[in-house]
């Protein structure tokens, strides 16, 4: 196993504080993201890492913690879709294609304005590619509370999210606010994408949120067994994906380590990948139940 | 603003504008949004892995926008769109990042390929440039009728005996080649403002595909007309004025939408 646990891994903080990191931020990236899959908000998702990228930038010009910028520019963010009309189904790739291209239009000021303030170079890759290795070990503490305040959250609103995902109408029916239930998802939202974002980068935040619950979406057909499938496919993604970085500093000459989002992107679409191989005959039979309209959501196991 | 050394921004960036209009009003057409954002940002990891082995950037641009688009157009189908679009996206950009950790590319390079710089085809690409273009541009003549048909009723145009797959897939790939000569000037990340802002502004203003269509080259141009004037004077990347410009003549075009909907609500009343 030498050739994969290369010596001192453990023995390194940074890279013990990466792994907590990771499995945290994992965690809470697959199980909003498996709603955000349901919802098929996954354009929505990526904007918001694209907006949290504006974010982010801003916090390294003013020289404020990158997590305030990446949530701070998350939130706004949502906020911007919410008011152009991202709820409504018609027109929303637009609305949320143009929030993302003016958000990428400020990251570019800048990003820009940050290479002409300081000498220290990378800016660019560290707020877009990410670096967990250089992540201070007292963010550790923010992370874990706010990873425990969305989950807590998502628990709390779960039912008129989840009915709200499956079907509109159904949700309607039964009186659930759906602008306040989509609300309030957004906000978390932009939390769990601004969390992944300080370990595989702003604009890769994306991996964590979409990957692990489209790959379990495939296979799984029960809510719960879902969320911890992904909750595990993510996790083995990002630690895997550590390791390989750091041992990555060995396998060329010239010790040019690969980026660790790099590994974690692969490792999340070959899951992917191989989950679309095994489910493909199980989604034929999930899709028939889950569609049933004589049935509650509750008879199939989904609320 | 016009001295020699800037012919070629003005003509690379009016060039790339136009194309960019016209292939942005199907993507806003057809909803493509997603696929259009993700397929500049393939060409962005072709830049870099053509930089790490020294081949000409042109070249990588369009290969890797080409697999994008390929890559997206095939699985699609058969899959929840968007999230195969996701996870082709964010693939794409890991890759780049990992050829630039590979290289020894400094940054302003590095920023260059991802926000766009007005100087960003030199006077050699610039034939090669016009003469994709030209390609695109005929490819979209051509596809003109049943693209549009096929935007607005898939349904109607496959009874038509109008292939729908097969149209799809070649407008995924004048997508890829418009991305790729866009990507050095506009940057991987901005190529998507300009294929959807101004579009989806002709579309608020004009229901007639045709003038919709004029229209929508025309708000790009004056668009990246503008962001490289402002570009100029200003000395911020271009990027910045592209993104935000882009938003603002959908914003502007939006206003009017809803001031002109409130007076005919007026006269009716």
């Amino acid at each position: 196993m030498h050739w994969i646990f290369e010596p001192g891994l453990f023995s390194n903080d940074s890279v013990r504080t990466a792994l907590l990191l990771g499995a945290m931020v994992s965690v809470v990236s697959a199980t909003v993201g498996v709603f955000t899959v349901l919802r098929g908000q996954s354009f929505a998702g990526h904007a918001l890492t694209d907006v949290a990228t504006a974010g982010g930038a801003a916090a390294s010009l003013a020289a404020v913690s990158p997590l305030v910028g990446f949530i701070g520019g998350g939130i706004v963010g949502a906020g911007a879709m919410d008011a152009i009309g991202v709820q409504r189904v018609k027109g929303r790739d637009i609305a949320t294609g143009v929030v993302l291209g003016a958000a990428m239009g400020l990251t570019a000021l800048f990003l820009y304005l940050v290479t002409l303030q300081s000498a220290t170079t990378g800016a660019t890759q560290l707020i877009l590619f990410g670096s967990v290795f250089t992540v201070a070990p007292s963010t550790l503490p923010e992370v874990a509370m706010l990873s425990v305040v969305v989950l807590v959250g998502l628990v709390l609103i779960r039912r008129p999210l989840l009915l709200s995902s499956i079907s509109v109408e159904l949700a309607a029916a039964r009186g659930i606010r759906l602008r306040a239930t989509g609300v309030a998802f957004m906000v978390m939202l932009a939390v769990a994408v601004g969390l992944s974002a300080i370990v595989i980068g702003s604009i890769l935040s994306t991996a964590l949120l979409i990957g692990p619950p489209a790959s379990t979406l495939k296979v799984a057909s029960r809510f719960m067994w879902a969320v911890s499938l992904a909750c595990v496919l993510g996790v083995v993604a990002t630690g895997l994906g550590i390791v390989l970085a750091y041992d990555s500093y060995y396998w060329f000459p010239s010790h040019r380590g690969l980026p660790v989002s790099f590994f974690v992107v692969s490792i999340v679409v070959i899951e992917f990948a191989l989950a679309s191989l095994v489910g493909r005959r199980k989604l034929a039979r999930a899709v028939v139940v889950q569609h049933d309209p004589t049935k509650a959501p509750e008879q199939v196991g989904w609320v | 603003m016009f001295s020699s050394f800037m012919t070629n921004a003005w003509v690379s960036g009016t060039i790339i504008a136009a194309l960019a209009g016209a292939v942005g009003f199907f993507v806003v057409m057809r909803g493509a949004a997603f696929a259009a954002h993700a397929i500049p940002n393939g060409a962005f990891a072709g830049a870099a892995g053509a930089n790490l082995i020294g081949v000409n950037p042109l070249f990588g641009l369009v290969t890797f926008a080409l697999v994008a688009a390929f890559g997206i157009g095939a699985t699609s189908r058969r899959t929840k769109s968007d999230v195969v679009t996701a996870l082709a996206l964010v693939m794409m950009l890991a890759l780049g990042a990992a050829f630039l950790a590979t290289s020894t590319e400094y940054e302003p390079a590095v920023n260059a390929l991802l926000f766009g710089e007005i100087l960003g085809v030199s006077s050699s690409e610039i034939l090669p440039v016009i003469l994709l273009a030209v390609v695109c541009g005929l490819g979209l003549a051509v596809l003109y009728r049943p693209l549009l048909y096929s935007s607005i009723s898939p349904e109607l145009s496959t009874a038509r005996g109008v292939n729908v797959t097969v149209i799809d897939t070649l407008f995924l790939v004048v997508v890829a080649l418009a991305s790729a000569l866009a990507v050095p000037v506009v940057g991987a990340l901005l190529t998507f403002s300009l294929t959807i802002g101004p579009p989806a502004a002709a579309r608020l203003v004009s229901d007639r595909p045709n003038r919709a269509l004029l229209l929508s080259v025309g708000f790009s141009l004056l668009t990246l007309w503008a962001a490289i004037a402002s570009s100029y004077l200003s000395n911020l990347p271009i990027g910045f004025f592209v993104g935000t410009l882009s938003a603002l003549v959908y914003l502007v075009a939006r206003a009017w939408d809803i001031g002109r909907t409130r007076r005919f609500q007026r006269q009716l009343a």
